[in-house]
């Protein structure tokens, strides 16, 4: 299970990638979110898979599943939202202002 | 956002209303069963969104007049006082505690002032989604 | 905190209210409120001196940063309290003088007062430190406010060409002293200076003792103007003139002549620092005073003339450092002639220097020139000034009855000491060291004479000068006056002089022998070479500025291409073009080129190291096992990221994406995390509204959305991620070397009264990280509300247009 989810992170990292380093601005935005999902899985694959019964005390059981890796990841679902809906108002405003989404036109001016 | 569809709009509305008495059973089981103040905010917050599609948003604004910049501030605002409110009382910076209450007529029920910074957490959460989402929706 | 801490910071305090006092009382000039810090600061010094003369030191100290061994601790002694008292009496005569240079109408005073007082708390810091790191701190200030200054009139390019050459120069040498420090530290392992000096037996022999020296030297020489350091003084003088005449003249640049007089005991004695600080001092001398010769300019010849004398100061303390060598005996006190020397001398500079500046800025002040060749004639006109500019000129020509007389004996006594050792390989080059004097005070005597009668004498030149010249008003003359009468008084009793302030100042840098001086300094000791010498200074001077304009055109052979601050100019120009060149090749202003470098290092790194380190490993021993559900997820959320990918549709990857998140989500039921899996869900479909709801709103895109087909560079980039990711996952789990914290988190019931884990460690254990992640939220949301509104108020703006 752990080779599995470890080459899914992979895959997800990999896409992910290629979508950031796209020309299209929305296929950025989409890569960012692609990238996000890598991340949870790869934070919980680090943690370990299947140690015990999840995490909740009232759950009779011996052994229980890391929690800290699913306190990090419950962040990381939030503040990666949070990203993803700044970076999707940012590709659309820059559309909007500059009337292209190409990156290769957005570009910085030679002496800034 | 117009739309004028009465089927939609009927569905939406009792949806909403049990997703969020959903929202509020998971906010409370947060403390033992899966749930919490994350997840609260997140459900009422998309109970929110669904009815914003549904209704226009003038509708929307008049039922619920709530400006949801404000209501990150104020969720912050909570969150920052209840660590606030330790350190006032000589404890480190965010400590909580709790404590079990017997009620009547609802027997014995936990206070815990988690709770309370749960409660921060989720208004923050509702705020800043709603903001994010409703920007987009009035720039037409 | 004594009173002495606060007074060293009074001036930074008082700097605060000075904007204000200029804003809201424009009636009175600012600087007769300024007037009272340095004065404050000098009376509070006196009341030192007693104690000082009296040969007892004292430290206080105040912990700052005790961890790193960092404080806040001043030590009063004769060297240091003499800078001191130079520091904040000059500094008191100049901000006088400065009410009546610098109009109140005109000029930014506030700007002027604020970085003097910075200064003046700097230029304190420095001399009362004893902790390293503060006196280094310090010394970089003086740079700083030294930097503000110059380009006080920051309109004019001189000016700010000035600037930035002084402040490149000195801030190099900082640096080299920070690293000087930072040796010395590893030495002593102390940044105390007099705990650094309590060991200097031990420490000679350390393989850091030579380099430290040098590295310090390099500190001390560019702040003093020391060859070939001294070319940022020149330009320097585009400052106004009471900044001249106070930074550049009095105070900042003997900085450096304070550092190597407070780190003579440590390095004196050794070859080394005997060879280095007399050659360059002397070279100096004779430097700066065979180009001051040349100089049309006043404050340029002043200039010159401040690094010559530098020099001069600057060699007497190398000649002296022999004392060290032979510490005690009389060997040793007829070496310390030179350090009394350097010491009467810097007392003397610092007055007719100081005076003399102020002299030319008076000139300057009311004819509107400084150029040698359209001044002229002044004695008549303004008699006050020509009788202080004489005086000054003549001390520092050396002639008697001047206090500049008597140090240049001294200095005579201490070059002819000097060459009679027998220490250091001097049997071969010691009778230079007299011969450099004495010819660099022949040329001293010229300029001297050049600066007074070319102003004063000669043919009045009215149509040349750009405002009808006529006599300064008084308050300007006060502060020269003062100094001036200085001048005399310590020519007829320098040896009460002496008792105060040289023989504290010598007791700091020769320790050994302190409390064993007997100075007698006089006028008159009889027919000695040193008399003979002054005679010769006097004639040969006097025919050489006979014969000036014959031999004056020599200088204009000395190629241009060779001089030092052309080599400055290019050095600076070339490494603007190469940093330009550089910079240009990477940085393409294209942030999917930044993203690919971001990339690529990671993967290289990060790869590297797991690679050299043996990190990758795959145990699965442990793992657990995998049923067929797990399988069909797995190929879904592999088909759903293909497809968005793939598709050339926006709303297709939209719902790739959508489903994507909705497997992770029904990962995360199967690997037992229902909190995950609950918040997943709610997320993603927020996050699909989100979608949609700004693909509703954008207009369509262009039909081709990726042109450029598949891009084989960017895939390879992104499969090396995408392999490094898997190697670090499975080699995470292939090393457990320290049991899981999260053991602490079971007893959560007992700790936080909750039955789940995972929210007790959010909203309880950890619930810092969940207050600073919704101020994150809180940001993100702000940030995008600002990013929409912020083009609807001007979208409203341009209709109402």
């Amino acid at each position: 299970m752990e080779i599995l989810m470890s080459v899914l992170a992979g895959v997800l990292f990999m896409a992910g990638t290629y979508l950031v380093l796209a020309k299209s601005l929305i296929r950025i935005v989409l890569g960012t979110a692609v990238l996000g999902h890598g991340a949870l899985l790869l934070l919980l694959t680090m943690g370990g898979l299947k140690t015990g019964a999840p995490p909740i005390l009232g759950i009779e059981s011996t052994a229980y599943t890391d929690p800290l890796p699913q306190a990090l990841i419950l962040t990381a679902i939030v503040i990666n939202f949070g990203v993803l809906g700044f970076f999707l108002v940012l590709a659309y405003r820059s559309y909007q202002e500059l009337g292209t989404d190409d990156m290769e036109q957005l570009r910085g001016t030679e002496d800034e | 956002m117009k739309t004028n569809d009465v089927i939609l709009q009927t569905i939406a509305s009792v949806a909403a209303f049990i997703i969020l008495a959903f929202a509020a059973y998971l906010f409370f089981a947060g403390h033992h069963e899966p749930g919490g103040g994350f997840i609260g905010g997140l459900v009422i917050a998309s109970a929110l969104v669904l009815l914003y599609i549904a209704f226009d948003m003038e509708t929307v604004e008049k039922g619920i007049p709530v400006d949801y910049k404000i209501l990150t501030g104020i969720g912050i605002g909570l969150s920052l006082l209840t660590g606030v409110g330790a350190m006032v009382l000589g404890y480190p910076f965010l400590s909580h505690t709790y404590e079990y209450v017997d009620f009547p007529f609802f027997g014995e029920i936990e206070l815990a002032t988690s709770l309370l910074f749960e409660a921060g957490v989720s208004l923050a959460v509702v705020g800043a989604i709603l903001t994010i989402i409703l920007s987009i929706s009035e720039d037409v | 905190m004594s009173w002495l801490h606060i007074f060293i910071l009074f001036p930074l305090l008082a700097a605060v209210i000075i904007p204000i006092l200029f804003k809201k009382i424009p009636r009175v000039h600012t600087g007769w409120f300024v007037l009272v810090v340095p004065l404050a600061v000098f009376i509070y010094l006196l009341t030192f001196l007693p104690m000082v003369a009296g040969g007892e030191t004292a430290m206080y100290s105040l912990p700052w940063i005790p961890r790193f061994d960092i404080h806040y601790s001043l030590y009063v002694d004769g060297l240091g309290l003499v800078f001191g008292l130079i520091i904040s009496g000059i500094g008191a005569l100049v901000v006088l003088y400065s009410i009546y240079y610098l109009s109140k109408h005109r000029e930014a005073l506030h700007n002027f007062y604020v970085y003097l007082m910075m200064f003046l708390t700097a230029m304190l810091g420095v001399v009362f430190s004893d902790n390293m790191i503060v006196l280094y701190l310090f010394w970089e200030l003086t740079s700083i406010s030294s930097f503000l200054l110059i380009a006080y009139w920051y309109a004019r390019r001189q000016s700010r060409y000035g600037a930035q050459k002084a402040m490149l120069i000195t801030i190099f040498g900082g640096f080299a002293m920070l690293a000087a420090i930072i040796m010395l530290s590893i030495m002593g392992e102390t940044f105390s200076l007099q705990a650094l000096m309590a060991q200097s037996d031990q420490l000679v022999q350390h393989e850091l003792f030579l380099p430290a020296m040098i590295l310090i030297l390099i500190g001390a020489f560019t702040k003093s103007v020391q060859f070939p350091f001294h070319i940022w003084l020149p330009d320097a003088m585009e400052a106004p003139t009471p900044i001249s005449a106070y930074l550049h003249s009095a105070t900042m640049v003997k900085a450096g002549i304070y550092l190597v007089a407070r780190f003579t005991p440590f390095f004196g004695g050794a070859m080394e620092w005997f060879w280095i600080v007399t050659g360059v001092g002397l070279l100096t001398l004779l430097w700066g005073s065979l180009l001051a010769v040349k100089q049309r300019d006043l404050k340029a010849l002043l200039a010159f003339s401040t690094i010559s004398q530098l020099g001069f100061i600057m060699s007497l303390l190398g000649m002296g450092s022999a004392a060290l060598y032979y510490g005690g005996g009389d060997e040793a006190h007829l070496h310390s002639m030179a350090i009394l020397a350097a010491v009467f001398h810097l007392v003397n500079h610092a007055t007719f220097k100081g005076s003399l500046f102020m002299v030319v800025g008076i000139v300057d002040h009311e004819t509107g020139t400084r150029d040698l060749r359209k001044l002229g004639g002044l004695m008549s006109i303004m008699p006050i000034s020509f009788t202080l500019a004489l005086i000054g000129s003549l001390s520092m020509a050396g002639l008697p009855p001047f206090n500049g007389f008597l140090s240049k004996e001294l200095f005579f006594t201490g070059a002819l000491n000097a060459a009679e050792l027998d220490i250091f390989r001097m049997e071969t080059y010691g009778a230079l060291i007299p011969i450099v004097a004495w010819t660099a005070s022949i040329f001293t005597f010229v300029y001297s004479i050049v600066l007074v009668f070319k102003t004063f004498f000669g043919k009045y030149q009215p149509e040349r000068l750009e405002k009808e010249a006529h006599e300064a008003p008084w308050g300007m003359l006060i502060s020269p006056l003062i100094l001036t009468v200085l001048v005399v008084v310590i020519f007829f009793v320098p040896n009460v002089l002496a008792h105060y302030v040289l023989e504290p100042m010598m007791a700091s840098i020769l320790p050994p022998l302190a409390g064993e001086f007997d100075i007698h300094i006089e006028a008159w000791h009889g027919f000695e070479p040193e008399l003979f010498m002054t005679i010769g200074v006097v004639v040969l001077g006097a025919i050489l500025y006979a014969t000036l304009r014959k031999w004056i055109v020599l200088y204009n052979n000395m190629p241009r291409a060779l001089s030092i601050t052309n080599a400055y100019n290019s050095g600076l120009k070339g490494m603007e073009s190469i940093s330009r060149k550089v910079t240009d090749w990477h940085m393409t202003g294209f942030s999917r080129d930044y993203l690919r470098y971001i990339l690529v290092i990671f993967v290289v790194i990060t790869g590297a190291s797991l690679f050299l380190l043996d990190g990758f490993s795959i145990d699965t021993a442990n793992a657990a096992n995998i049923n067929g559900f797990e399988i069909i997820l797995s190929l879904v959320l592999v088909g759903s990221t293909a497809m968005v990918v793939i598709t050339r549709s926006r709303l297709t990857a939209v719902i790739g994406v959508g489903v994507l998140g909705y497997i992770v989500a029904l990962f995360f039921v199967v690997l037992r995390a229902p909190d995950l899996a609950l918040t997943q869900l709610a997320i993603e479909t927020v996050t699909v509204a989100l979608f949609l709801v700004c693909f509703y709103h954008l207009p369509r895109l262009r039909e081709k959305e990726e042109g450029d087909g598949i891009n084989v560079f960017n895939l390879i980039i992104a499969g090396a991620v995408g392999l490094l990711v898997t190697l670090i996952s499975l080699s995470a789990n292939g090393h457990r070397l320290f049991p899981a914290i999260s053991d602490f988190y079971e007893d959560a019931y007992e700790l936080a009264g909750a039955g789940n884990m995972v929210n007790a460690i959010l909203a309880d254990f950890r619930a810092i990280d969940t207050l600073l992640e919704i101020f994150v939220l809180c940001i993100a949301g702000l940030a995008a509300y600002a990013l929409i509104k912020l083009r609807l108020a001007r979208r409203e703006q341009d209709e109402n247009q």
